[in-house]
């Protein structure tokens, strides 16, 4: 121990405590760095070859048979919207209304057992989904269609959105809640006018999250929507998707359909980025100091 | 603002703050630490507007105020430990034995060994036995401990939490009453044989009666360690601390012996805040 | 006083009906999960009786002859996931200590940001540059370099193809280290900020505060979010399907293409050409559900213990 005598000593550090503490705060830095490799080499490949194999063809025209030049996939592009409208139209309602019940109603065993639930849903491999609603629709409708695409892409979305409705739910300040109600309200009136508005930018966040992962999803879409080298005219019959292209050009031999797939892939990247930068945008309010 | 009467308050421009009542107390003890002009802030806003100020060698001195004055900020700057918040700046000097601590080329990490701290709510590490927390200052810095119990067992007879612990050395700091935690908080920093020992309303968590042991340990202290004590209870400062200062909206209004900074203060803001008329 | 009980109750039936609504959402979370293990359950009814746990141990791969053993697929599966986590762990903590601990605060914000996008990203955009960046960086430099220095051992002997396990474990490794970097970075937000500042004020540095004070208390979060990753690395497809090249052998060289269990569901899934073929998919899939889900619940009762104690930390 040491002895107040050489208080001038005390000072000084020991160089060994001081160089270790230099060395791993580099080593955190350079772990950083290092994960931001991929990401910028990654974006850079996606703009640059992206850039070089977009066209107004590409955005507007039907894809063409091997070795014809030229065509597009405007028919992938219009189906991936429609894929992300009809997951949303299930996906999103059904999460909120279940963001809403884990907040609201969420200390009994049930909600408990809900929670658990969408945390262990949101693990499961999308691929897994995928032969879900391959064997409970692709299989009873017997035909692949979008439909089931937007199922198994809703299902994708449910957890997110849920449990991000809740975490944000439970923000809001027990005091509104309580004003609310002291006034004479309904508890579900409160629970919607006050509570879910005040939430409603976080929530808008979460949901754009979820959005843009589902609109990123090729597995599930493999054995549901399938694929089509068509405009899409049914929600009963396959429908063309940009990951799904991206993957089908990615691994055949033709250099114009990678030329194609590196374009619709920044074109998905661009949708993706959009979305989550918006996302960013609505929660001004969550800081990242701790 | 530091004008009214002279001969009691601090004047800020010479670093000169020894009073005439301090005279007349005969021996002076020497000065520990002297900050001059300190000044902290978080962010833009400014907490400590240029504060000067004497902490006596083995004497307790207390920092009284309402709450905001910064009195917290004021200790924390002490063993440099506001710097650690968020957006945290300091300006000034903290003179220990003479030697400013804000200096170039000095290590905030050492300073806080010899300026030890005890902080509002108690804060043993969970993770570790109560023998485990009294040498945490010494493990978690990698220093080899050759007597280890004879160590936790001093620290813990100075910080008088020995006698109810003794048997349960093993046991998670964190199962103890908040009062013995936070003795096991002092015996932590006692350990490391600190020169200074501030603490920051150390009993403001607790209850009356283990409010009096800290009380009473921090008197038998005060003999060996040079103790800052923060409060914003009046009946402490004036039952534990040889000397008082009061601090109000980031300034200094007074210092001095700490009778006679409550029987007769010189300032009126004072009065009126021992009086109990605001704060 | 009658109009009194009369609103009363109407107020009491909205809240019931809404709340009987809101339930039934909530129930299909619960539902969907028990209807994915019957399906799967139901699909490879005829694989697992034909074979049952042999199929776990068998080799070979054969839709023509009808031989199906699971072995390349799980062997793959591991392997890959395996060198995911090795690279990624390091990193990845590395990272969420730089957020938390180190890093000034108008950088965490833009950095955290861009790690999330590397989650945000499609698995098909990483297939897609896996192929045309990493493999050929892959094959031609970093593999002949390491057969060069490491050939003696096994995993780095043999041609440098590209298409391989090698690169099918550092795509995975990019993707999962979003995963458990920010829930790490979310582990150590929740370490309460007293700890910090009772080792700081003993006159630790920084690593030494890190080492001995926080990373003990999040430590169990930590292998939850690590334990996460892994549930994702284990039932990542796409990316992985484009690089590993697609082989149902097991070499021993990570240079050798091989083959996992999501991949081979994703290529030959709507192409199987019997009931058994399809079944046994089916047993594969029924499988990777299994360990993801039991994964997936340590995960969270881990990280859910880290966040529970600090709460009741701060409450003391």
């Amino acid at each position: 121990m040491n002895s107040r005598k050489n208080s001038v000593d005390r000072i000084a550090l020991p160089g060994r405590r001081k160089i270790t503490d230099l060395v791993v705060r580099t080593l955190c830095l350079v772990a950083t760095l290092l994960a931001l490799v991929p990401l910028l080499s990654l974006l850079q490949f996606v703009i640059v070859r992206g850039a070089g194999g977009l066209s107004w063809d590409l955005l507007t025209q039907l894809p063409r048979p091997v070795g014809e030049p030229g065509g597009g996939m405007a028919n992938a592009i219009v189906g991936t919207l429609v894929l992300v409208g009809l997951a949303s139209c299930v996906g999103i309602p059904l999460g909120i209304t279940t963001g809403i019940y884990l907040a609201e109603y969420g200390h009994t065993r049930t909600a408990r057992v809900v929670r658990f639930s969408a945390d262990v849903l949101s693990g499961v491999p999308s691929i897994i989904v995928g032969m879900f609603v391959y064997g409970l629709m692709v299989v009873t409708m017997k035909r692949f269609s979008a439909v089931a695409g937007g199922v198994a892409l809703a299902i994708l979305m449910l957890p997110t959105v849920a449990r991000s409705t809740e975490e944000l739910l439970k923000l809001v300040p027990t005091s509104l809640r309580e004003a609310a109600l002291a006034l004479g309200v309904p508890r579900w009136r409160a629970t919607l006018r006050v509570v879910l508005r005040t939430a409603a930018p976080g929530i808008a966040t979460g949901v754009m999250l979820a959005v843009a992962r589902a609109a990123g999803e090729t597995a599930p879409l493999l054995f549901t929507a399938l694929n089509s080298r068509f405009w899409p005219t049914s929600l009963d019959r396959p429908i063309a998707s940009l990951p799904v292209q991206i993957f089908t050009y990615a691994i055949s031999p033709y250099e114009e359909w990678h030329r194609q797939a590196w374009a619709a892939a920044l074109v998905l990247v661009a949708l993706v980025l959009i979305l989550n930068v918006a996302a960013r945008f609505f929660v001004r309010h969550r800081t990242d100091a701790r | 603002m530091m004008k009214a009467t002279e001969s009691f308050v601090p004047t800020a421009e010479k670093g000169r703050v020894v009073t005439i009542a301090e005279r007349e107390s005969a021996i002076l003890p020497a000065e520990k630490i002297r900050s001059v002009d300190l000044r902290a802030s978080f962010g833009a806003t400014e907490v400590l507007k240029g504060i000067t100020l004497p902490i006596l060698e083995r004497q307790v001195t207390a920092i009284i105020g309402p709450s905001g004055c910064g009195k917290s900020t004021f200790v924390r700057c002490l063993n440099r430990m506001h710097e650690t918040a968020h957006r945290a700046t300091v300006a000034g000097r903290v003179l220990l034995d003479g030697r400013d601590i804000y200096r170039a080329g000095i290590d905030p990490v050492a300073i806080r060994r010899r300026v030890g701290m005890v902080f509002q709510k108690p804060n043993p590490f969970p993770t570790m036995s109560i023998a485990e927390n009294v040498l945490a200052g010494l493990s978690l810095t990698g220093e080899r401990i050759p007597h280890r119990m004879e160590l936790v067992e001093k620290a813990l007879r100075q910080a008088a939490l020995w006698d109810e612990v003794k048997d349960i050395l093993p046991r998670s700091g964190a199962s103890l009453s908040g009062g013995q935690q936070q003795r096991l908080c002092i015996a932590r920093a006692l350990a490391l044989d600190p020169e200074v020992l501030l603490m920051d309303e150390p009993c403001s968590a607790l209850d009356p009666i283990a409010t009096a042991r800290i009380e009473e340990l921090i008197h038998e202290l005060g003999d060996h360690v040079t103790i800052v004590i923060v409060t914003h209870n009046m009946q402490q400062a004036g039952r534990v601390a040889d000397h008082t200062a009061f601090l109000y909206m980031g300034e200094l209004v007074e210092y001095g012996p700490t009778d006679r900074v409550f029987t007769r203060p010189a300032e009126q803001r004072t009065e009126d805040y021992i009086t109990g008329r605001f704060g | 006083m009658a109009a009194d009980t009369h609103e009363t109750r109407t107020a009491n039936r909205g809240d019931l009906v809404f709340q009987r609504l809101i339930v039934v959402g909530a129930v299909v979370m619960v539902v969907l999960l028990a209807a994915i293990a019957l399906e799967l359950t139901r699909e490879s009814r005829l694989s697992l009786s034909a074979s049952g746990v042999r199929f776990l141990g068998s080799t070979a791969w054969d839709p023509v002859k009808e031989l199906f053993g699971g072995l390349p697929f799980i062997y793959g599966t591991l392997v890959s996931s395996f060198l995911a986590l090795l690279v990624a762990v390091p990193v990845s903590l590395g990272v969420a200590i730089f957020l938390v601990e180190l890093a000034p605060s108008w950088l965490r914000g833009p950095v955290g940001f861009m790690v999330e996008l590397l989650a945000a990203l499609p698995s098909v955009v990483y297939g897609l540059w896996g192929i045309f960046v990493l493999v050929p960086w892959l094959r031609g430099g970093v593999e002949p370099a390491l057969a060069r220095s490491l050939g003696f051992l096994p995993f780095f002997s043999g041609p440098s193809q590209g298409f391989g396990m090698l690169a099918g474990g550092l795509v995975l490794s990019i993707m999962i280290l979003p995963t458990i970097a920010s829930v790490s970075r979310e582990v150590l937000r929740a370490v309460p900020n007293w700890l910090r500042e009772g080792a700081l004020a003993l006159g630790t540095t920084r690593w030494e505060m890190i080492r001995g004070t926080v990373l003990p208390f999040a430590r169990s979060g930590i292998i939850g979010a690590v334990i996460l990753g892994l549930g994702r690395a284990l039932g990542e497809t796409m990316a992985v399907t484009m690089v590993i090249g697609n082989r149902p052998k097991i070499a021993a060289s990570l240079f050798a293409p091989g083959y996992t269990m999501a991949s081979v569901i994703a290529n030959e899934y709507t192409e199987a050409t019997g009931d058994l073929h399809l079944s046994a998919l089916a047993e594969i899939g029924l499988l990777l559900f299994a360990v993801t889900l039991a994964l997936n619940a340590l995960a969270r009762l881990l990280v859910w213990r880290v966040s529970r104690v600090a709460v009741q930390g701060s409450r003391r």
